[in-house]
């Protein structure tokens, strides 16, 4: 059942890489074998947990020994505008004698107790490796606890030796499909309702574009999953229209959900000021062609004039501050290509941009954006090879996820996180502006004149 | 005397656990040119990595396995063998400390036995040290690994003096609640009665926070495999914690050197216990220095004790930990209102309280409930959502703190280590109106301030 789904999620034909191999290739799937000694990076249960984690008001309870939710639980950086039960963390702390005995049991009595606590809308259950290898049957202790409690009770069934963080992701959105969506029906279905697929509302993003949608009378029906609550992602079925952020992740579900429900949906991101626009013109297209009212075109272009004028007059000051500075976007997916062209037009040069997670078509836009300079799209950089630019002086600062930040810092470099456990927001309009003032405060801050000078005693 | 209550509840909320393998990983790191690696899924390394990045705010070595379906049931040796031999080839480190994890563990490999094989079969491993640990996530907590790690390097690299002459040294077996800045201490302690220290593992030599001159892909310091190898030719071991007890007993019985337990270094008794011991191994009298900062302790605590006389105090963390905090307030006049740890030990019926609950943050949260509110709570960042739903103080320590700087230099140790303690926590009780507003407390507050 798990193997097949697998399977399945690894032919994505709706995925952009997929598409650009040949048939022998897409064969064998898009399962990258790990490498031992030499690999980095999450499982398929933290993927699965990154996926649903946002989802605010219910129990997401991890069915497994203690390192699975112990050493994570509230570690993201998911924002709530209302219940915070998400950020409580939830196992059954898996001992010897349940690995003995069998967990299944525990699992009923730990759901149990979860709903009579905290009366959640819904359970999360997330298998992980040790409950899938001793034999605990996840999906029928849930349809049992289903039954009984009358709460739903969904299973996550993404242990993490099946696989990466990517295919977690997409086993959440099998488990959401299976589960979730489609069993709430809504009394107030618009006919500008849309949901955005991969938005985890990550330093209350959310809320750099919900405020642009709200203008246009766009109603976000819910985002997946990304400050959500349960009732909302159940009723995910009725919006008009779907956009996919973070395109490798949830493309599988954006297309079953079109298949089952008929939404359209597009790829499209908020990084980035045209990308920006770019999707709110695809969404209000996708509407109107939907029957939404025809003026709903004009007002968007009208937003987006204004929006993209303002921003860019906000963005203008910072020229004479950064001009010439030299950065290395070091990230993956569309973060490679969209933030390249607000960071030039404020006159800094991206000397190079990492493209190992992204698509081929991600490719190409980083590289039309760094003027087909081959030389600057790089895979993975090694740390080794990192540390020898910032002391080299090819870079004089860094954007990247949280993993490389010493790199960066141990080479006396200023750098930024704009990957998950990022603090501040960089989506839409306000999220770039904000973006350029962190690299500003950053790479003109005083302090790496000090930090960088050499002791007294070591000066020649 | 304390009553230890353990639920065993089916439902672990707000886990105040986390595993064992990763007590071990970062005992690991106190190795000089080391490199972990969990034999493990991936997720297992990355869940442990960040968040010993996220305390210490320094780059972690940790790697994988990477087991998948069909190695985990085919079992995992060509894996271990790939790892050992990818990290040999890329990070050249002096020591790989191989540890188990639940997956490997549920499956029941022979770790030990394939390193054995492997090393016979690959010259390439020759120079480096291997180290394995079985420290399933299923069986104890940071404690627990920590613990087996460091009996671990002791089992497979400690040797006896063997006719060399014993050294002017101590070996020091700090245990994982001491941070980098308090084996510092620990170790300029000992200088100070004119010894040498050696400490397994050494945190304040790699992840105390300092900035190399170049990329180091392994640990940037710490004990090396060479001065552990030598530990025979010491004259005593300390080891701080009673989770240490039994590498303290192993390496005796491989070495022959005596050992101590103590059970806590903070506070004024528990550090003139560690001064009598060092004063007689070393055969000096305790050094002047340390006279006048056992008189600064003293004074500490007559001006601080004010601020904790009634006060009521939740501790939550691994044993040692809340023994050393309990304790310390207890000895100053506080209540510990709630304390709540991850595995029970015999002395934990010692504690200065009425109950230790074997539990999780919920546990914590209904205690302070139950004892009407507190008015500190000492605990990990973890405790941050009880502390502002509650609106109580956290102060924070143990592992993980992610939410505020200088994890790896908060010193409790010694006495300098305990009066700044004290000094800390006195401000914060002082900041804060009791939380009953009984006259009784209020009176001290204000003939303190008057």
């Amino acid at each position: 059942m798990l193997k097949r789904k697998i399977q399945e999620l690894m032919t994505e034909p709706g995925c952009a890489v997929n598409q650009s191999k040949s048939a022998s290739e897409r064969k064998k799937g898009c399962g990258k074998s790990l490498v031992p000694g030499a690999a980095a990076g999450g499982c398929a249960f933290d993927g699965a947990k990154i996926a649903l984690q946002p989802i605010t008001d219910v129990v997401h309870l991890v069915h497994g020994p203690i390192a699975c939710e112990g050493n994570s639980w509230d570690g993201r950086n998911s924002w709530s505008s209302g219940s915070d039960l998400y950020r409580r963390g939830f196992t059954t702390d898996m001992t010897n004698l349940d690995i003995v005995a069998g967990g299944e049991k525990k699992l009923y009595r730990a759901i149990r107790q979860a709903i009579a606590r905290h009366d959640p809308p819904a359970v999360f259950v997330y298998q992980t490796c040790v409950g899938a290898l001793i034999g605990d049957d996840v999906d029928a202790v849930c349809k049992a606890a289903t039954e009984r409690l009358g709460v739903p009770v969904i299973p996550v069934n993404a242990p993490g030796f099946v696989g990466s963080k990517n295919l977690g992701n997409r086993l959440a959105g099998e488990a959401l499909l299976d589960h979730v969506i489609g069993t709430v029906e809504p009394d107030d279905v618009g006919p500008c309702d849309i949901n955005i697929l991969g938005e985890y509302n990550v330093a209350g993003e959310l809320d750099q574009f919900r405020p642009l949608l709200t203008r246009l009378g766009i109603r976000l029906r819910t985002s997946i999953t990304g400050d959500a609550r349960y009732a909302e992602v159940a009723a995910a079925h009725t919006a008009r229209a779907n956009m996919v952020l973070c395109s490798q992740a949830l493309v599988t579900l954006a297309r079953k959900m079109k298949q089952k429900w008929g939404i359209p949906y597009f790829e499209g991101s908020f990084y980035g000021i045209s990308d920006t626009s770019e999707a709110l013109r695809n969404i209000a297209r996708m509407l109107v062609e939907r029957g939404a009212d025809a003026a709903l075109t004009e007002r968007t272009e009208t937003l987006i004039a204004e929006e993209e004028a303002r921003a860019w007059a906000r963005l203008a000051p910072f020229k004479t501050r950064l001009a010439g500075r030299k950065v290395l976007l070091y990230t993956g997916g569309v973060k490679s290509w969209s933030v390249i062209q607000a960071l030039q037009e404020v006159g800094m040069e991206v000397v190079g941009s990492s493209v190992r997670k992204a698509t081929a078509a991600d490719r190409e836009k980083a590289l039309h954006r760094l003027g087909d300079d081959e030389d600057k799209l790089a895979d993975a950089i090694t740390p080794r090879d990192m540390y020898a630019m910032f002391k080299d002086g090819k870079a004089d600062m860094m954007l990247s996820g949280g993993r490389s930040q010493f790199v960066a810092l141990k080479a006396r470099t200023p750098w930024i996180d704009i990957n998950q456990e990022r603090h501040h927001g960089y989506a839409a309009y306000d999220g770039m502006v904000e973006l350029v003032r962190q690299i500003d405060q950053s790479i003109n801050n005083p302090v790496w004149a000090q930090v960088r000078a050499p002791a007294p005693w070591d000066q020649e | 005397m304390a009553l230890v209550v353990d639920h065993n509840k089916p439902l672990s909320s707000s886990p105040l656990k986390v595993s064992a393998p990763l007590g071990a990983a970062l005992a690991f790191m106190g190795m000089k040119g080391c490199l972990p690696m969990f034999h493990g899924s991936q997720g297992c390394t990355a869940f442990a990595l960040v968040m010993m990045v996220r305390h210490f705010r320094e780059a972690i070595p940790l790697q994988t396995t990477a087991m998948n379906e069909i190695s985990t049931i085919l079992g995992g040796m060509d894996q271990v063998e790939q790892g050992l031999l990818n990290i040999a080839k890329r990070a050249k480190p002096e020591i790989i400390g191989l540890i188990s994890t639940a997956l490997t563990e549920t499956r029941g490999e022979d770790m030990s036995g394939d390193v054995r094989a492997i090393r016979a079969r690959n010259k390439e491993l020759g120079d480096i040290a291997v180290v394995d640990v079985s420290a399933p996530d299923f069986s104890g907590s940071l404690e627990t690994g920590w613990g087996k790690a460091v009996t671990a390097i002791i089992s497979a690299l400690a040797a006896p003096a063997a006719g060399q002459a014993k050294l002017h040294r101590v070996n020091l077996l700090p245990g994982c609640h001491l941070t980098p800045g308090d084996v510092e201490a620990l170790k300029d302690i000992v200088a100070e009665f004119g010894m040498e220290a050696v400490a397994l593992p050494d945190l304040s030599d790699s992840l105390d926070g300092h900035v190399p001159d170049s990329y180091t892909p392994t640990t940037l310091g710490g004990v090396s495999v060479a001065q552990v190898r030598e530990m025979g030719r010491s004259k005593l071991t300390i080891a701080i914690g009673e989770h240490m007890r039994i590498a303290a007993r192993t390496l005796e019985e491989k070495t022959g050197v005596p050992f101590v337990v103590l059970d806590r270094v903070t506070g004024l008794e528990a550090v003139d216990r560690l001064m009598v011991c060092l004063s007689t191994v070393a055969g000096t009298p305790v050094p002047a220095r340390q006279r006048r900062a056992r008189s600064q302790l003293v004074d500490a605590m007559l001006d601080g004790h004010f601020y904790f006389g009634g006060r009521a105090v939740a501790v939550a963390g691994e044993p040692a930990l809340v023994w050393t905090y309990a304790r310390l307030v207890a000895d100053l006049g506080a209540t510990v209102a709630a304390a709540v740890t991850t595995q029970t030990r015999a002395s934990l019926a010692e504690m200065p309280t009425e109950r230790v609950i074997i539990g999780d943050f919920e546990d914590l949260e209904d205690q302070i409930l139950e004892a009407g509110g507190c008015d500190l709570i000492i605990a990990n960042s973890n405790a941050r959502q009880i502390a502002a739903r509650h609106g109580i103080a956290l102060f924070r320590t143990g592992f993980p703190v992610f939410d505020r700087l200088g994890a790896a230099h908060l010193v409790s140790a010694g006495y300098g280590g305990t009066r700044n303690l004290i000094n800390q926590l006195g401000n914060i009780l002082m900041e804060r109106p009791t939380h009953t507003h009984t006259e009784h407390s209020h009176g001290h507050a204000t003939a303190a301030a008057g």
